[in-house]
């Protein structure tokens, strides 16, 4: 058994969220409280041929906020030498610093980027000769941020489907707790483009209107882009705060299909398991969980299958896709952030999009957002590739 | 416990090694396709999955596949043989033929299984299916090929007895441009003395750079 | 319709990148998934794509297709049926 007792403490000290919902964690957070998609429908023939549900960032505000930020830290750089993907990300990093007193420069610190396809928009035609053609490398991205804000160390960058985001935080975890850095600031980020819907796409894998995640009439995913960002620390600085401890989180494969996930969700199950023995903790001490739930016919069925497996089916469980679409590379910052939002407040959210008992093992979705004592936690995410993870949260 | 590399691939120059041994050799100028392709003949796989892969994926399947044959795994359970890889350009090589294939909204025939390849860890997951691993798994990008990253996240899943072992390595491509590398790090205890002659290395990161300059 | 049936095998051959596999390796009444070619469920989206690429035949819902892609020579009778181009 673990020995708690000797092992450093991750604080998550501060956060951002940019999504359709606001530009803030505080502005997403309070759509949620009243209840708020940010999914559309857009009509954007650039994007897609047809009207599509979307959760899209506003792109006047983002133009706005970012100039307001370049001008705040005296940039030289004209706004049009970052791109949209990277704008977003300055953004959620500045915001998310705005509440912590940290020296960029810090040799403890590690900036952590997670992100699938990163400026995969440059590929199209209409950006020919607008950038310079290694920004589409996912290291030249991070690299921007870095020059930015004046990080210190090479920053690190996962890249591992729709899992990178919570990876990232485990990963950011595990350095803090082995005493390689002090400080990890993990940001997220994804943009939707026409790559990322034609390809879903011909999966057959996007729904025709807003995703019903665990619902008896979902089918399928509806895509949206944000970022958000995690500041964790080891520091004792910040141990008198009330915050929200990162306590341990594994990553498995299911061994299985490239696309399709296990059918049986042994492998998810595996991971939750792990993370909870990592972390100490027994089953009946999870209060929530913040499952994956894509709305897609078969991750939804494998992810109730394994949460019964873990003998957690009478956890209140919600999935934040209903509200901010599937935000991919995105997707498992922004839903930890709203995860410590949701223990901060006591406040379980009503998954959105959820009306009909849906997937063949029961399981406790929340169905209204209710109050309610929220202390130690699951974030789960699952990918392409097979890949599951588990995350545990825990406050302080 | 000491930590050792117990075998290691290294493709690249149109060579492959495996535990410093040249075992095969292509004299003349080939495509990446067809080098791969009399890579996997030669060593009489029999996976026709590995026909529907793209680069990356082919890339890291054959390394594995090299690496797997001359070690002693078998010992291992499902989920306590970790795989960590990285790269530079994670799967730009596969999305700009993607890309093309939505270049023309005229001729626009997005196709399933190019895309699913649009994601780098996706060579991961052919690995894992094809030798059963179910453990941890991770892929990272960086400009360039970097021990320290490398060794920091193999190190973090050997702790706390995450895994017993671990596949780590450097899975590269882009067009024509193509460099693998691929280590198994291991207990001690568990790894043989000598290795089809190799001699297994204390894991460092010293250890690590040197994988890479077996050419 | 056997001249159809022996392009269409040649060009599911092709989109699937069933390398190993030859012309005459394909029963056309042997059912295309479960044993046989083994073919996945990324297989049956590239069937769709196939069908709209080289035939013009759009398949709205994907459900459809474990009738239409049951068979090569299913396939050929369905596309015979419902062809626009090609």
């Amino acid at each position: 058994m673990v020995d708690r007792a000797r092992m450093k403490q991750i604080y998550a000290v501060s956060d951002n969220i940019i999504s359709s919902l606001g530009f803030s964690s505080q502005e997403n957070v309070d759509a949620l409280i009243s209840g708020e998609t940010g999914i559309r429908i857009h009509d954007e023939d650039r994007l897609y041929n047809q009207p599509l549900p979307l959760s899209m960032v506003s792109t006047g505000e983002l133009e706005t906020r970012f100039r307001a930020v370049l001008d705040i830290r005296k940039k030289d750089k004209p706004a049009d030498f970052f791109t949209r993907l990277e704008k977003m990300l300055i953004l959620s990093v500045n915001d998310a610093l705005n509440c912590v007193d940290l020296k960029l420069n810090d040799p403890q610190m590690i900036f952590i980027l997670s992100t699938t396809k990163g400026n995969i928009d440059l590929l199209e035609e209409r950006f020919k000769g607008r950038f310079d053609h290694k920004r589409v490398y996912l290291w030249a991205t991070a690299r921007v941020l870095k020059d930015f804000f004046g990080f210190t160390n090479p920053p690190l960058i996962v890249s591992n489907a729709c899992v990178s985001g919570v990876l990232a935080i485990i990963t950011a975890s595990r350095l803090l707790r082995s005493g390689k850095y002090s400080t990890a600031i993990v940001t997220g980020g994804d943009i939707i483009s026409e790559f990322v819907i034609s390809g879903f796409r011909s999966f057959q894998a996007l729904s025709p209107s807003a995703c019903k995640p665990f619902d008896q009439k979902r089918n399928g995913l509806s895509l949206g882009e944000g970022c958000g960002t995690l500041i964790l620390t080891s520091s004792l600085h910040y141990s008198a705060r009330q915050t929200v401890n990162v306590m341990g989180g594994s990553v498995t494969n299911d061994a299985n299909h490239i696309s399709g996930p296990s059918r049986t969700g042994l492998e998810l199950s595996m991971a939750m398991d792990k993370a909870l023995l990592e972390s100490g903790l027994e089953t009946g001490s999870i209060d929530y969980i913040s499952a994956h739930g894509t709305a897609t016919v078969f991750n939804d069925e494998m992810e109730s299958k394994a949460i019964n497996l873990s003998h957690l089916e009478e956890v209140p469980v919600n999935s934040y896709k209903g509200y901010w679409g599937h935000t991919l590379g995105a997707a498992g910052i922004i839903e930890s952030v709203a995860l410590v939002a949701s223990m901060k407040r006591n406040i379980l959210f009503r998954s959105a999009g959820y009306d009909e008992e849906g997937v063949p093992e029961k399981i406790n979705v929340i169905r209204e957002t209710v109050s309610s004592p929220v202390d130690r936690c699951m974030k789960t995410a699952s990918g392409f590739g097979g890949c599951n993870t588990a995350l545990v949260f825990q406050k302080t | 416990m000491n930590k050792l590399i117990s075998s290691f691939v290294y493709i690249g120059e149109g060579k492959v090694f495996v535990n410093k041994r040249l075992i095969f050799y292509q004299e003349k100028i080939v495509t990446f396709a067809e080098f791969i392709k009399a890579l996997y003949r030669q060593e009489q796989v029999s996976y026709p999955k590995f026909h529907k892969m793209d680069s990356l994926s082919k890339l890291g399947f054959m390394a594995a596949e090299l690496l797997l044959k001359s070690s002693n795994r078998g010992r291992y359970q499902a989920d306590s043989l970790a795989i960590v890889l990285a790269n530079s350009s994670s799967s730009l090589d596969t999305d700009m033929i993607y890309q093309e294939s939505i270049r023309d909204r005229l001729v626009y025939f997005p196709s399933p299984s190019v895309f699913v390849y649009t994601l780098a860890n996706i060579v991961i997951g052919e690995i894992c299916i094809r030798h059963g691993f179910k453990g941890e798994n991770a892929f990272l990008v960086s400009e360039k090929f970097d021990s320290g990253q490398l060794m920091d996240h193999v190190s973090e899943v050997f702790d706390m007895h995450r895994a017993e072992a671990c596949i780590f390595g450097w899975v590269e491509i882009l067009g024509s441009q193509f460099k693998a590398m691929m280590a198994l790090v291991e207990y001690e205890n568990a790894v043989l003395a000598e290795n089809h002659g190799f001699r297994p290395v204390p894991f460092s990161q010293a250890a690590i750079n040197d994988l890479m300059n077996v050419n | 319709m056997d001249e159809l049936i022996d392009k269409l095998k040649k060009e599911v051959i092709a989109q699937l990148n069933l390398e190993d596999i030859s012309v005459d390796d394909i029963n056309p009444d042997a059912p295309l998934f479960g044993e046989g070619l083994g073919l996945d469920s990324i297989d049956a989206l590239e069937l769709i794509v196939l069908l709209e690429k080289n035939y013009g035949i759009k398949i709205e819902d994907p459900k459809d297709g474990k009738k239409i892609f049951y068979s090569i020579r299913t396939m050929a009778e369905y596309i015979t049926a419902h062809q626009t181009k090609g």
